[in-house]
C-alpha cells in the first residue's frame, strides 16, 4: 500500500494553523514544576490492549517534556467496559496534575448513550491531547462486488457482520450500513476486531471493518489476493468539522460519497447525525488525554506545552508511526474541536439511537 | 528457511542477547512465584527497558518472561495448594497431596522437568507449524470451537470423583456462575442484581483461589500441623526427573495437547491443564492414585501448560489474535517495538519469528533449570508449623485476589467462593467440575450462538465438528471407565454405616448438613431460573437450560441423600471420616473467621494497615508467638508486600479510612 506513509497532516494542518494563532497569546512558560513527582496516567482498560499500548508509547515522551521530568506511570483500571476506571478518576482525581486520564471510544460511547454505569461528565474535564484513528469497511468478492462501483449489488443481499456488541465501536459501521440501506445480520459475541477478521477469512461473514493499521497489515494482503474488496473509509474531519477523505486512503470514498452513489443525494437527518456523532467519538476523537475537573488554566497550558514539545521530539517523530499508525496526535484548538464534537450529542438523536438499540437489538441501557 | 532458522540461532547466542533473555527469565521467575501475578505484572516491569532496545533483544527478553511463568507458578500450586495462575490449577490436585506426603521436592522437580519438555515441544511445533498454520487455524470456526468446549466439559466425567450426579450438578453450578454478567449474544446483563462488580462477571482467579486455596488453608488451620505430614522431605528432585523419563510418552502426549489447544484462538489457555489432566486420568492404567498425590497428575498439566505458550504464539504472530492473557501482553510489547503481527511474520519478518522460537526454547531450559535448583531449599517451607505460615498464605491469597480488579469487592467475593469451596470439599462436590463449567460457560454459549447464526443447526454435520464429536464420545467412554469406581474404597464403607441408611428419617438426621448444602445449591439454581426468565430469548436460553439441568441433578442428589442406602456414592462428609480417624479438629468457622478478619480490617482501614493488624493478632492470639517473632514476621511480610507494590506501581484497595481521609502511599 503506497499510501501508507501519508498522514492526517493535510486535514489537521488547518486545525494546527488555527491553534497556533490562539496559543501565541498564552503565557510562554508555565510555573508548574513536577520535579521528583510521579504522575499516574489512568487507563480504564487492561494491559496489552490498544489504549494501554497507546499510553505506554506516549508516557516516556510526556515524562521527558513535562517540567521537572516527573515519572509517568500507566495505571490500568479495567472493568465495566472502561466505565469503572473512568468513574474512579471522576470521583477521586485531584486537579493537581498528578493524575490524568486516557479515554477511548469505548469510554465516550456509554457516556453518549446514557449508560447507567456512567458517573462521569466529560464537560467537567480539560482536554490536553487527542489521538485520532481511522477505519476501513470492506466486503467479500462473493457478494458480487469487485469495486465500489458495484455497491448497488449489495442492496437486497443478506450480509453478515461479526460484531463485538451493539454499543461497542461497532455501532459506527452499524449506523453506516443502516444509512446505506444494507440488510445486515449482526452476529454478536466477538472478542475483538481480530476475531471478526478471522471470521471474514473463514467466509463466515462477508462484510467487516478494521482500524487503519490492522487494515494495512492484515487486510491489504487479502485485497491483493482478491479475497477482499475495500468499500469505504470512515473519513476525517477538517477544520470546519466537514468530513473529508482519509489521507491514509485517498482512493477510498467516505460514507457520505457512497451514500450519494446509493441514494442520489447527500446524507441528512437524525440517523446521519447519529452516525456523525458516534463516528467522531469512536475514530476522529478516539483517544483523549484529560485533566480532572477544576484543573487550572496554568496546569492545562503546562500539559499542552508538553504535548507540543512531544510532537516535535525527533525520536517521537521517528517512532510514532510504527507504534500508533499514521494519524497525528493533536493538542490545543484542534484537540478542543475534536473533544467537543466527540463528546456531545443532540438529546433527540441519542433517544433515537437508544430506542433503535432497544427495539432491534434488545439493548436495555435504562436498567 | 533453514538458513534463516540457523542465523536466528547464531543471533540469539550472543552474550548480549542471552543477557537480556536472562533478565526476562529472572523477572518471570520472581513474578510467577507469586500467585495472581503473571505476564501482565511482568510487562509493566519490562516496559521501561523496551525503549531504544534492539528489536531482537527486546523480543528475547519478553519471551524469556512469558515462557517461564507457567514454570515458576508451580511453586505455589505444589507447596501451598494455591493455584499459581489459571494455568496451574490442575497441578494442585495431585501436587499438593504430594507435598503433604513430604514429597514436595519430587513433585516440583517432576513438574519443572515436564515443563521443560513441554516448552521445548511447544517451540518445535512453532518452528515447523508456523509456515503452514494459517489454514489450520482458519479451519477452526465457531462450530468447531463450540464442539471443543463440549469436549472440555466432557472432562467432568473424569473429574467428578465419587458421584457423577454431583459432578454434573457442580458443573452446572459453574456454568451458571460463569454466565453472570453480559450475555454474549445480546449484551444484556444476567444475575448482576445491580452490583457493579458482577457486570463483568466474576474473575477466574477469584474462583480458583476461593475453591482451591481457601479450603486447604481452612483445613490446615484446623489440623494445626505443618503442610508436610512427615518431618523429612523423602524422595528428592532426582526422583522427580526419573518420573518424567519413566512417563515420557504421557509427557509427549500432553505437550502435544497443550501446543494444539494453545494454537486454537478462542478456547484460551485456561482449560489446557484440565484437559491434559483429564487425559492422564483416562489413559493411565497402572495403579492410578489421582487426587491422592499421583506424580502423573503433576506431569500432565505442567507439560501441557508450557507447550501451550509455543502453540499460543501461532495465532498471536500470524493473526494478531492473542490466545490468552500472557499473549495479549506479548502482543502489546510487539506493537511498542513497532512490529505489527500478520502474514509478514512468515514472510519478510521470518527472522523475528525464529528469534522468538529460539528464545522460547532457551528460556524454557534456563527457567526449568533454575527452578529445579531452587526446588529443594524452597520445599522446606512445607516443614514449617502451619500456624506460622498461615498468615502469610492468607495475605498472599488476598493480595493475589485483588489483582483481579483492585477493589475490595475482590476480597468479599473471594471469601464467598471460599465458603462455597470449603463446603464443596466437605460434602464431596467436585470442585474441578465447577471450575470447568465456569471457564467454559462463556465459550460454550458464545460459540453455539455464533455457529447457529452462521451455519444453522447443520453446523453439527461439518467434518471438523463430527471429528471432535467422535473424540468427545471416546473421551466420555474412557472417562466413565477410568472414573474412580463407586464401590471400591472399603475405608469409606466403614464410615457411615452406624448412623445412616435405616430409612428416610434416619437419613435426614444423619445427613442433615449435606442435605442443607444441596438445598442451598437448589436455591441458587432457582434464582438462576428466575433471572433467566427476565431476559430475552437469546439471553435466557443458555442459562435457563443449564439452571434447569443443574436443578434436576441437585434434586437427584437430594433424593439419593434421603433415600439412599448407607454409603451411597452420593453421600459424603469429610467430618464423618475425620471423626472415624480420630483426628482432633478445630472449628471451620474459626479458620474462616481469620480470613474474614483480614477482609473486614481492609474494609475499615485499607490493606496495608489491615495486614499489620491481622499479622499481630493472628501470631499473638492464634499462633501464640513471642512478641519478637511476631515483630519479625510482621515486618518481613509487610516489607515484602510494600517492595513488590512499589516495584509494580500497585495500589492497594482502600477502606473507610481512605474514604474519609487522604493518606500518603502506601496507606492511600
Amino acid at each position: 500500500m503506497t499510501v501508507k506513509s501519508l498522514t492526517r497532516r493535510g486535514a489537521l494542518g488547518l486545525f494546527a494553523a488555527a491553534s497556533a494563532t490562539l496559543t501565541l497569546g498564552a503565557p510562554a512558560q508555565a510555573q508548574v514544576d513536577f520535579s521528583g513527582r510521579t504522575i499516574e496516567w489512568i487507563i480504564p482498560f487492561g494491559t496489552g490492549g490498544g489504549s494501554d499500548t497507546w499510553a505506554r508509547f506516549n508516557a516516556p515522551f510526556l515524562s521527558r517534556h513535562l517540567p521537572g521530568n516527573p515519572t509517568v506511570v500507566v495505571v490500568n483500571e479495567p472493568g465495566g467496559g472502561s466505565t469503572r476506571g473512568t468513574n474512579l478518576f471522576a470521583q477521586r482525581a485531584r486537579p493537581d496534575g498528578l493524575t490524568i486520564l486516557g479515554t477511548s471510544g469505548s469510554t465516550q460511547f456509554p457516556y453518549l448513550l446514557g449508560d447507567p454505569r456512567v458517573r462521569y461528565e466529560y464537560q467537567d474535564w480539560s482536554v490536553v491531547m487527542v489521538g485520532p484513528t481511522g477505519g476501513v469497511a470492506y466486503v467479500s468478492p462473493s457478494t458480487g462486488v469487485n469495486s465500489i462501483e458495484d455497491v448497488a449489488n449489495l442492496q437486497g443481499q443478506r450480509l453478515v457482520y461479526a460484531s463485538q456488541g451493539a454499543t461497542s465501536l461497532d455501532l459506527v459501521p452499524m449506523l453506516a450500513f443502516k444509512l446505506l440501506g444494507f440488510d445486515v445480520n449482526y452476529v454478536f459475541g466477538f472478542g475483538g476486531r481480530g476475531d471478526g477478521r478471522l471470521a471474514f477469512e473463514r467466509g463466515e461473514v462477508n462484510i467487516d471493518y478494521q482500524t487503519s493499521s490492522a487494515f494495512i497489515n492484515n487486510v491489504t494482503p487479502l485485497v491483493e489476493e482478491g479475497k477482499a474488496v475495500p468499500l469505504m473509509s470512515w473519513g476525517v474531519l477538517d477544520a470546519d468539522g466537514t468530513p473529508q477523505r482519509d489521507p491514509t486512503f485517498p482512493d477510498l470514498p467516505i460514507l457520505e460519497e457512497v451514500y450519494e452513489m446509493v441514494h442520489g443525494e447527500a446524507p441528512s437527518g437524525p440517523m446521519y447525525d447519529a452516525y456523525k456523532a458516534f463516528n467522531t467519538a469512536g475514530f476522529a476523537a478516539q483517544k483523549m488525554v484529560v485533566l480532572p475537573a477544576g484543573a487550572s488554566e496554568e496546569l492545562v497550558e503546562t500539559y499542552r506545552q508538553a504535548w507540543r514539545d512531544v510532537f516535535n521530539d525527533p525520536e517521537y517523530l521517528e517512532t510514532f508511526e510504527a507504534a500508533l499508525g499514521s494519524y497525528e496526535q493533536v493538542t490545543d484548538a484542534a484537540a478542543d474541536a475534536l473533544f467537543q464534537a466527540g463528546t456531545t450529542i443532540d438529546p433527540e438523536v441519542r433517544a433515537m439511537v437508544v430506542d433503535m438499540l432497544a427495539t432491534e437489538y434488545n439493548v436495555r441501557l435504562g436498567e | 528457511m533453514i538458513d534463516v532458522f540457523l542465523s536466528a540461532l547464531a543471533n540469539i547466542l550472543t552474550l548480549q542477547h542471552m543477557g537480556y533473555m536472562m533478565i526476562g527469565v529472572m523477572v518471570g521467575l520472581m513474578i510467577g512465584v507469586f500467585p495472581g501475578l503473571g505476564g501482565i505484572a511482568g510487562l509493566s516491569l519490562m516496559i521501561p527497558f523496551l525503549y531504544g532496545m534492539d528489536t531482537t533483544m527486546a523480543l528475547a527478553m519478553l519471551i524469556g518472561l512469558v515462557a517461564v511463568i507457567p514454570t515458576s507458578d508451580t511453586f505455589a500450586s505444589v507447596l501451598m495448594g494455591i493455584p499459581g495462575s489459571s494455568a496451574s490449577q490442575a497441578t494442585v490436585l495431585d501436587g499438593f497431596p504430594m507435598a503433604k506426603r513430604g514429597e514436595a521436592a519430587r513433585a516440583l522437580s517432576a513438574a519443572f522437568f515436564a515443563s521443560l519438555v513441554g516448552g521445548l515441544i511447544g517451540a518445535v511445533v512453532l518452528t515447523g507449524f508456523v509456515l503452514v498454520a494459517r489454514p489450520v487455524i482458519l479451519a477452526f470456526s465457531s462450530a468447531e470451537l463450540f464442539m471443543l468446549s463440549v469436549f472440555g466439559l466432557s472432562m467432568v466425567g473424569v473429574l467428578a470423583g465419587k458421584s457423577l450426579v454431583k459432578g454434573v450438578a457442580a458443573c452446572a453450578l459453574g456454568l451458571i456462575i460463569g454466565s453472570i454478567g453480559g450475555a454474549p449474544a445480546t449484551g444484556e446483563f444476567r444475575m448482576v442484581f445491580g452490583i457493579d462488580y458482577l457486570y463483568d462477571g466474576i474473575p477466574l482467579i477469584i474462583i480458583g483461589l476461593g475453591l482451591f486455596a481457601v479450603p486447604e488453608i481452612v483445613d490446615l488451620l484446623r489440623r494445626d500441623r505443618s503442610i508436610s505430614e512427615h518431618t523429612t522431605l523423602g524422595a528428592g528432585w532426582f526422583e522427580g526427573i526419573r518420573d518424567v523419563v519413566r512417563n515420557w510418552w504421557l509427557t509427549l502426549r500432553c505437550s502435544g495437547i497443550g501446543a494444539l489447544i494453545g494454537a486454537i484462538p478462542g478456547l484460551g489457555g485456561t482449560v489446557v491443564d484440565w484437559i491434559a489432566y483429564g487425559h492422564a486420568v483416562q489413559s493411565v492404567k497402572k495403579d492410578p492414585q489421582f487426587g491422592k498425590g499421583d506424580v502423573r497428575g503433576v506431569i500432565a498439566p505442567e507439560s501441557a501448560n508450557n507447550a501451550k505458550e509455543g502453540g499460543g504464539l501461532l495465532p498471536t504472530l500470524l493473526f494478531g489474535i492473542p490466545g490468552g492473557g500472557a499473549m495479549a501482553v506479548f502482543l502489546g510489547g510487539m506493537v511498542l517495538l513497532g512490529i505489527q503481527p500478520g502474514p509478514s511474520m512468515v514472510g519478510s519478518n521470518l527472522d523475528l519469528t525464529y528469534t522468538i522460537v529460539w528464545s522460547l526454547a532457551l528460556a524454557n531450559v534456563l527457567g526449568a533449570g533454575l527452578c529445579i535448583l531452587l526446588a529443594i531449599p524452597i520445599s522446606k517451607l512445607t516443614l514449617i508449623p502451619f500456624k506460622l505460615l498461615a498468615p502469610f498464605m492468607i495475605a498472599v491469597i488476598c493480595f493475589a485476589a485483588f489483582q483481579a480488579t483492585r477493589t475490595l469487592d475482590d476480597l468479599i467475593v473471594l471469601l464467598a467462593t471460599g465458603v462455597l469451596g470449603v463446603y464443596m470439599r466437605r460434602f464431596g462436590w467436585p470442585r474441578p467440575a465447577l471450575l470447568i463449567g465456569f471457564v467454559l460457560a462463556t465459550q460454550a454459549e458464545t460459540y453455539l450462538y455464533q455457529a447457529v447464526q452462521f451455519y444453522g443447526w447443520e453446523f453439527l454435520t461439518r467434518t471438523g465438528v463430527m471429528i471432535i464429536m467422535g473424540i468427545t464420545a471416546g473421551s466420555i467412554w474412557l472417562g466413565l471407565r477410568a472414573r474412580v469406581s463407586e464401590a471400591t474404597p472399603a475405608e469409606i464403607l466403614a464410615v457411615e454405616a452406624r448412623d445412616a441408611g435405616t430409612g428416610p428419617a434416619a437419613n435426614i438426621r444423619a445427613r442433615a448438613p449435606q442435605i442443607i448444602f444441596a438445598l442451598v445449591a437448589l436455591g441458587f439454581f432457582a434464582i438462576g431460573i428466575h433471572d433467566a426468565l427476565q431476559q430475552s430469548f437469546l439471553g435466557q436460553v443458555f442459562p435457563l437450560i443449564m439452571a434447569c439441568a443443574g436443578a434436576g441433578f441437585t434434586a437427584l442428589v437430594l433424593v439419593f441423600l434421603v433415600l439412599g442406602k448407607p454409603n451411597h456414592a452420593v453421600s459424603s462428609d469429610t467430618e464423618h471420616e475425620a471423626q472415624s480417624e480420630g483426628i482432633p479438629l478445630r472449628s471451620t468457622f474459626g479458620a474462616l473467621l481469620w480470613i474474614a478478619l483480614l477482609v473486614a480490617l481492609t474494609a475499615l482501614a485499607g490493606f496495608v494497615v489491615a495486614l499489620v493488624a491481622f499479622f499481630i493478632a493472628f501470631l499473638r492470639l492464634r499462633a501464640q508467638a513471642s512478641w519478637l517473632m511476631t515483630a519479625i514476621l510482621t515486618a518481613g511480610c509487610t516489607g515484602f508486600v510494600l517492595t513488590l507494590a512499589s516495584a509494580l506501581n500497585m495500589r492497594f484497595p482502600g477502606g473507610l479510612l481512605q474514604d474519609l481521609y487522604r493518606l500518603p502511599w502506601p496507606f492511600s
